[in-house]
């Protein structure tokens, strides 16, 4: 009580006031409840200060800079309009690469979302504690950070070592070129992507699993529902949109992937694997043609942003489903 | 009476099913951390030898894990990524929990579009901006500086942070901050003495995420550091251990080995907030 | 300690609605005022403005003294106890208690004596090291009570604070509240929705409906003299009969015509003050404890009324017997000794003394 210092003028400010007529005073009311307002949102404001900064400056900046960039030409001396991307969009080799992009990203989603499907189910399927330890060894992919296991795969798949083709041997299958070959690097980048990613998918959907009534499977078993009724009939429409969130979101993710094609293939074989990032990374940072880099990361926004608005969608969707 | 130990059998027959089938995924999941540790353990003799199967360590040795930390490259890799990493946790979540209180409680023009920008710019992958950024980098006179990543790893952590934080604030009832008015708090002493002590899984969660957003991350220090002095861990392994024709597989697999404990040693002790951090993004906010 | 005045609150959102319209309303220092808000009408508004935790849009709010319109909650020495509690979960029950006197830098030995103090008066001392989450729901209700009483208020501030516990706890605690308000006998302002707490609790109800105050004063005022229709219903259990009507002569005294058969004869006491209603419709009001089994002892003013038994529901103490008069559904309690059969026809007393009638369009007790 004795810490009322801020409140002192305030109380001064109402006494003389009170000595007033009740009405005279309208105009000073309205004014300090202005200035409560404004004193709270200004704080509001100050907080957000940082992150409007670091997104304004390092992530809306860098967009539009990138937009500016990719309209140069080589020696960033002239303007050349969409030539970069006219450019790209004439080169075989860019063709290959939207290609491959799509292929890796469509093909390594379905996977992850599929294993990731099938692990939660089957964890959601185990008691207790024993769930916690398999769900603790399955998530572990998705701990090590990305570029040291990528190094561990292509150590696994090096040609003349390899402890891959050494247990498909002993099986009596023939040794695979592995990531000498297109189609076998193509599967490689594929595959260690979903090695990597299927432990998120796993612990979305078990979440996801988990936050669905029991009473509603035990009211369908009652209703006669079997496994596959329950599945289609209540387990789906209760992750329909924690699924779709997922499979957006890793589409994002995936689609602009770096570090698994640069360790494993740098894009090779003759540039077969690469996708947008790391034939940016080659174009721009390798061979200095910073405004044909820009222009190739650029492809991605389109494909990114149709993907982000619809991930946005799908959350507010959900929270407002929570919400009520 | 028949039907009930059939239906406590089959029940059993189905977990032992699911058991069998984890199992198998636990085994593709754990093969390469397992053979890269085996690696590790291996000579370089013995891996250059390719007597026999290759998941056979014959003479285990940590010469490898030796090597790596008497060497000064590693070491200077290691504290680079640990200052690297220490300051973007400290910078993101000094950023991200006063972003996250003010949008999660006050009001104010514009909040709601804001708290949607984040969400968006969290989709924002560092693949997409890292060519621009190369030349700003390069502007500010960062280039081939490891602190450069001190400014551009909040951007990857920061959005995702500040969301997983709006949602665990916002959890939290609207009556405890009216207490603490009431009981004399003001807006900062509400965020110290309240907001962070109740949301501390969420504040952890995020730390977590930050921590292995710039632990991990390699493309920007890839593009933007090329000197053994500026490197982190992760780019300081790929380029300088491996170094022309000579892939000394031990050292490559125990660096990496290494590099990935960190991280590897969080998850363990602290799984159930790795795990909601991971989660949050989805059934919060 | 202090009186509190809410003159001429107005309390409206942006979307035009407006919760309070303009109250008026005068707190002794003391004393221990209940408003009484039936569900969903923007209960706890007008505490919220008292507490500071709503702007005010307009008129003004004094305490002790002071104008309070633009003073923040932590400087208008108030203490508030809200519906969940609002413990802080992180803090042990001492901490929770302590945190507002350790805010204003409070010596520690102070704070302790308090702390200690409270928990005397509430029971909790052997709590004082636990956390929230490890008390039980009448328990954390006896700390967020506590956490008001270290601060020595002006005002305590009540939010509905016994409708998260079960019925049993809420008749318990709510004796709890009214000796602790006999102990540290702060001025105290308690919102509910509840008309039994409101009852029993208050030195004075303050009913309030659509955001305008309906009836103030002591709970025997309100259930004897209801004010207006709202009023009478909402206060008392089994709520008032409230029965369509018209007065008519009945020689030199009023009745009241129920139906072409029932006509029940006012009072005489009464005929001065009803006889400008004669001819208009009107409503009678009668609690059901003053419908009786004519066996009972009867009254001066009862008048017979035969009713046809829809449902019996005998309570052990007390019967309620619901029947249908003309065409309005309506309630008596009457002793378990009386033979009601669902069914059958029941001879009932109207205590035509505690009658009460009602403006049909306005709503006004007579």
């Amino acid at each position: 009580m004795e810490e009322r210092r801020v409140a002192e003028t305030l109380r001064a400010a109402g006494a003389v006031a009170a000595s007033s007529a009740p009405w005279s005073r309208m105009s000073p009311r309205g004014g300090g409840l202005r200035r409560f307002a404004r004193r709270r949102s200004s704080v509001a404001v100050l907080l957000c200060l940082p992150l409007l900064a670091l997104i304004g400056g390092l992530v809306l900046y860098p967009a539009l800079y990138a937009v500016w960039l990719a309209m140069l030409n080589k020696h960033m001396t002239r303007f050349v309009g969409l030539g970069n991307f006219l450019f790209l969009l004439h080169r075989p080799a860019f063709q290959a690469v939207i290609l491959q992009s799509v292929i890796f990203a469509v093909s390594a989603v379905v996977f992850k979302a599929l294993i990731g499907f099938l692990l939660a189910h089957l964890l959601h399927a185990v008691p207790g504690r024993s769930q916690r330890v398999w769900r603790g060894l399955l998530l572990l992919p998705w701990v090590i950070p990305l570029a040291m296991s990528t190094l561990g795969w292509w150590w696994l798949f090096d040609p003349s070592y390899s402890a891959f083709n050494w247990v498909l041997n002993v099986f009596g299958v023939p040794s695979v070129p592995g990531l000498g070959a297109t189609w076998w690097a193509r599967f490689s980048v594929i595959l260690v992507n979903v090695w990597y990613g299927a432990p998120f998918f796993m612990i979305m959907y078990l979440a996801a699993l988990k936050s669905v009534p029991e009473q509603l499977y035990e009211a369908a078993a009652i209703d006669g529902a079997g496994a596959w009724a329950r599945l289609r009939y209540i387990t789906l429409p209760m992750m329909r949109n924690i699924l779709s969130i997922t499979i957006l979101f890793s589409l994002i993710v995936t689609f602009a992937n770096f570090d698994i094609v640069r360790i494993l293939t740098a894009g090779g074989p003759q540039d077969q694997t690469h996708i947008f990032a790391t034939y940016a990374f080659v174009a721009g940072i390798q061979s200095g043609d910073i405004p044909l880099g820009a222009a190739i990361s650029l492809f991605m926004l389109p494909i990114l942003a149709l993907g982000a608005v619809f991930v946005l969608r799908g959350i507010t969707r959900r929270s407002a489903e929570q919400a009520g | 009476m028949s039907s009930r130990p059939s239906l406590r059998s089959e029940r059993r027959w189905a977990l032992w099913g699911s058991y069998a089938a984890l199992a198998l995924f636990a085994v593709f999941f754990l093969t390469p951390p397992v053979y890269m540790l085996i690696t590790s353990l291996k000579t370089s003799a013995e891996i250059g030898g390719q007597a026999g199967s290759p998941w056979v360590v014959r003479h285990p040795t940590l010469q490898n894990y030796l090597d790596l930390i008497g060497n000064p490259h590693f070491r200077v890799f290691f504290f680079n990524s640990l200052k690297v990493t220490l300051c973007v946790v400290a910078v993101s979540m000094a950023i991200s929990v006063l972003a996250a209180f003010s949008l999660a409680r006050m009001k104010f023009w514009g909040s709601g579009v804001l708290a949607a920008g984040v969400f968006l710019t969290y989709l924002v992958p560092d693949s997409l901006l890292f060519i621009p950024l190369f030349q700003i980098i390069g502007k500010l006179g960062l280039t081939n500086n490891v602190w450069c990543l001190v400014l551009l790893f909040p951007t990857l952590a920061v959005p995702f942070c500040t969301w997983i934080m709006i949602g665990y604030f916002a959890s939290i009832p609207k009556e405890l901050d009216e207490a603490a008015l009431i009981d004399g708090a003001s807006w900062m002493q509400l965020l110290f003495r309240i907001f962070i002590p109740v949301a501390l899984p969420g504040i952890i969660a995020a730390t977590i995420f930050a921590f292995t957003i710039s632990w991990g991350t390699l493309l920007y220090p890839l593009a933007y550091l090329y000197s053994s002095d500026q490197m982190v861990l992760t780019v300081g392994i790929l380029t300088e251990l491996i170094r022309g024709d000579v892939f000394e597989w031990g050292r490559i697999m125990a660096g990496s080995l290494l590099a990935a404990m960190p991280p590897v040693l969080i998850y363990v002790f602290l799984m159930d907030y790795y795990i909601a951090g991971l989660t949050a993004g989805a059934t919060k906010g | 300690m202090a009186e509190v005045s809410i003159r001429k609150a107005v309390k409206s959102y942006e979307a035009g609605v407006q919760a309070v319209k303009s109250i008026d309303l005068e707190i002794a220092d003391r004393e221990f005022v209940v408003l009484v808000v039936p569900s969903g009408c923007g209960k706890s508004t007008t505490l919220r403005m008292v507490a500071g935790l709503e702007d005010i849009t307009g008129g003004e709010i004094w305490i002790g003294g002071d104008l309070v319109n633009d003073i923040p909650p932590r400087d208008r020495d108030i203490a508030m106890v809200f519906q969940n509690y609002a413990l802080y979960p992180h803090m042990s029950v001492f901490d929770n208690m302590a945190f507002g006197l350790k805010l204003r830098r409070f010596p520690r030995e102070e704070i302790r004596k308090r702390v200690d103090e409270a928990a005397r008066i509430l029971d909790i001392t052997a709590l004082l090291g636990r956390k929230p989450r490890a008390l039980s729901g009448g328990q954390r209700q006896r700390v967020a009570m506590g956490r008001a009483i270290v601060r020595h208020p002006k005002v305590f501030l009540f939010d509905e604070p016994l409708s998260n516990l079960d019925a049993q706890l809420r008749v318990q605690m709510r004796t709890e509240i009214k000796k602790v308000h006999q102990s540290v006998r702060t001025t105290t302002v308690y919102v509910t929705h509840d008309q039994v707490e409101a009852m029993t609790l208050a030195d004075r109800v303050v009913v309030m409906n659509q955001g305008r105050i309906e009836q103030v004063g002591p709970p025997q005022m309100l259930y004897h003299h209801p004010a207006t229709r709202f009023v009478a219903g909402f206060i008392g259990s089994p709520a008032m009969n409230f029965l369509p009507c018209r007065l008519e002569r009945m020689g030199a005294c009023l009745g009241v015509r129920l139906s072409e058969t029932v006509l029940l004869a006012v009072p005489a006491s009464r005929t001065a003050r009803y006889e400008p209603c004669l001819g208009r419709p009107m409503v009678l009001g009668l609690r059901p404890e003053h419908l009786t089994d004519p066996r009972e002892p009867a009254r001066p003013d009862a008048a017979r009324l035969d009713v046809a038994v829809d449902v019996v529901e005998p309570m052990g103490m007390e019967t309620l017997v619901h029947f249908v008069i003309g065409a309005t559904p309506a309630c008596a309690r009457v002793d378990p000794a009386t033979p009601a059969v669902p069914g059958g026809v029941l001879a009932l007393h109207a205590d035509m003394g505690q009658m009460h009638l009602i403006e049909d369009a306005a709503g006004s007790v007579v």
